[in-house]
């Protein structure tokens, strides 16, 4: 048996009177890609911080690798690429990735290696010289998810990643993921793009703070019967 | 502390590369004090002309030896009153049956405070010369050989000497420590509260909270980074004023320079501090009038002796007032580390303070 990698209990998220997430329930198994998709305010971004641990849930239990979130430790472990390219312009790709580096707590003698082969990844390594703030957007989103690949990390949490990304390296981003997956480690990406989550092992289909759907895109579209994650998601919304 | 390092490294090189930004910190102060020098220095003599109406000769020859007071003569009321308008002078003196009535046209009050004195002055002096006459013939009136008075009426010479400075010492030689202590202040707390608000609003925090970095580490790496500028702004603004705008500093620079890494840090941390209550930059600038300017009116640069308790309490719980205070200290007195003591805890404690606070309110961006 695979083991459990994210596993949300009955959780749930409250601001102030405002529910956003009721009584989500969901696994992740080791070695898979589970797509979170959902048109925005469903409470796909609310997961992803309940599992880094940036938000505490106000009841039930989120588990990553059997410990309970929030856990500082444990971040160690993952690698996070938010929406937001969230690089420091006035640094170089290369200082950016080294100082990431630094602060997962790579050790000093592989940081170098690390680097490199992240960077070549994303198709970065010519760039790693030049500013950020000369970058342009798809580059900066390369390097954002190169930071979030570095120390080759057993949960990558990706908060759509290929937006603005051009198809060609599109392709070879999702190359990478599987081969990721392929070596056991394990991925939660949310995505806007359905033909992205047709790639994903598992979708898991928010609406409203509540998940409506949790199975492969092929069940899914059989489900609905549909022929694409994109029509699920408007019969879904349309349902409401 | 391999994480402080690095973080705190990350903060030096971004502020490095931002050339803007190092011309704020550490070449504005320097033009802003150069031309606060030159403004007070050049504004130290205060002359005023006064016009005359009616006014006995003794009187008008006594005001017109008096330095810095000239005096003219008018014929009638009427043509004084115009020269006044005209800013041809100062003030009228006019004597109407023996009492004088002086119009000021007080648009510069130093030259209205210098009138006054000066025709205080005169006055005395006519009644002492007066006095000296009478003495004078009351002497000859009496038996020869009685000279008791003679030797009392001969005024003692004054030998003035300056604890600090000399008898040039302008307004801005007591300014200056303040104001050192201010510029420090003011744009550390701007660059910091600005760095970490771009932390937080480019997401860059949120990814750095995404790693087991711990958040004191954080913390720990700002005071650390921006320690070092404050070395730094304090050495070029001294090192500035000592050689070019000639001001003494009585203590050690040492000291001065433990104060301002201090004051650096307090701003720091209240930088941080405010900047969690700030979406934007903008909002940011907006936090200046009600938390820094403040500081200013209250770090001693008016005597705050002469305060009502509610404001000697108000500056009481402002961390600049102690910041000037030891400034004052070391630079004007030459006062040595357990002169300042108290003020530099007292700073310590506004530090640990904050400190404590954003440790604790990063928790906002990550739970543990």
């Amino acid at each position: 048996m695979r083991k459990t990698i994210v596993s949300l209990n009955n959780v749930q998220k409250k601001f102030g009177d405002q529910v956003v997430l009721k009584e989500a329930n969901f696994n992740v198994q080791q070695g898979e890609i589970v797509g979170l998709i959902g048109p925005s305010g469903a409470g796909k971004s609310t997961i992803i911080k309940i599992v880094l641990g940036m938000e505490k849930a106000n009841a039930g239990k989120a588990l990553v690798f059997d410990t309970q979130m929030p856990n500082r430790e444990l971040l160690n472990n993952i690698g996070y690429m938010a929406q937001a390219d969230a690089l420091y312009d006035v640094l170089t790709g290369y200082e950016n990735l080294y100082f990431f580096a630094q602060m997962k707590g790579i050790k000093k003698a592989v940081i170098k290696k690390e680097i490199q082969h992240v960077s070549q990844v994303v198709e970065l390594t010519e760039h790693l010289a030049k500013k950020v703030s000369g970058y342009s957007g798809g580059m900066k989103r390369r390097l954002s998810l190169a930071i979030a690949l570095l120390g080759e990390p057993d949960l990558l949490i990706l908060d759509e990643p290929t937006v603005g990304i051009d198809p060609g390296l599109k392709r070879k981003i999702w190359q990478e993921l599987y081969h990721i997956k392929e070596a056991g480690r394990t991925i939660l990406v949310t995505t806007h793009a359905m033909d992205e989550a047709e790639l994903t092992d598992r979708v898991v289909l928010l609406l409203d703070g509540e998940i409506i759907a949790d199975e492969s895109p092929r069940e899914l579209m059989k489900d609905y019967q549909v022929n694409s994650v994109e029509a699920v998601f408007l019969k879904a919304e349309g349902e409401r | 502390m391999m994480r402080i390092i690095a973080i705190a490294k990350r903060v030096l090189k971004e502020l490095l590369r931002d050339k803007r930004t190092l011309a704020l910190i550490f070449i504005a102060p320097l033009v802003i004090l150069a031309l606060l020098s030159y403004i007070f220095n050049v504004n130290t003599t205060t002359n005023a002309t006064i016009g005359a109406v009616n006014v006995e000769q003794t009187l008008r020859t006594t005001l017109d030896d008096t330095s810095k007071i000239n005096v003219k003569t008018y014929g009638d009321n009427e043509s004084a009153k115009r020269a006044l308008a005209d800013e041809k002078v100062d003030a009228i003196i006019r004597n109407t049956d023996g009492d004088l009535y002086v119009t000021y046209a007080n648009t510069d009050v130093g030259k209205t405070n210098v009138t006054k004195a000066a025709l205080q002055g005169a006055l005395t002096k006519n009644k002492m010369t007066q006095l000296a006459k009478a003495v004078k013939t009351m002497q000859e009136k009496l038996p020869t050989g009685r000279q008791v008075i003679q030797s009392s009426t001969s005024s003692p010479t004054i030998h003035n000497s300056y604890n600090y400075g000399d008898g040039d010492s302008t307004f801005f030689d007591k300014m200056m420590p303040i104001m050192i202590g201010f510029f420090i202040f003011l744009f550390v707390f701007l660059i910091s509260g600005m760095a970490l608000l771009k932390e937080r609003t480019s997401g860059t925090l949120d990814r750095l909270l995404a790693t087991p970095v711990k958040r004191s580490d954080i913390v720990f790496a700002y005071l650390i980074s921006y320690g070092i500028v404050a070395i730094v702004q304090t050495l070029l603004i001294v090192g500035f004023s000592v050689t070019l705008l000639h001001v003494e500093v009585a203590g050690s620079i040492w000291l001065v320079t433990v104060t301002t890494v201090l004051i650096a840090l307090v701003a720091l941390s209240f930088g941080i501090f405010i900047s969690t209550f700030a979406k934007s930059e903008f909002q940011m600038i907006q936090f200046m009038p009600i938390v820094v300017i403040p500081q200013l009116f209250f770090s001693g640069l008016i005597p705050l002796s002469a305060m009502g308790t509610w404001a000697q309490w108000l500056a009481s719980i402002l961390p600049l007032k102690y910041g000037a205070s030891a400034l004052n200290t070391v630079i004007l007195k030459g006062g040595n580390f357990d002169n300042i003591l108290g003020n530099l805890l007292a700073l310590v404690v506004f530090i640990v303070i904050l400190s404590v606070g954003n440790i604790i309110g990063l928790k906002r961006y990550r739970k543990v």
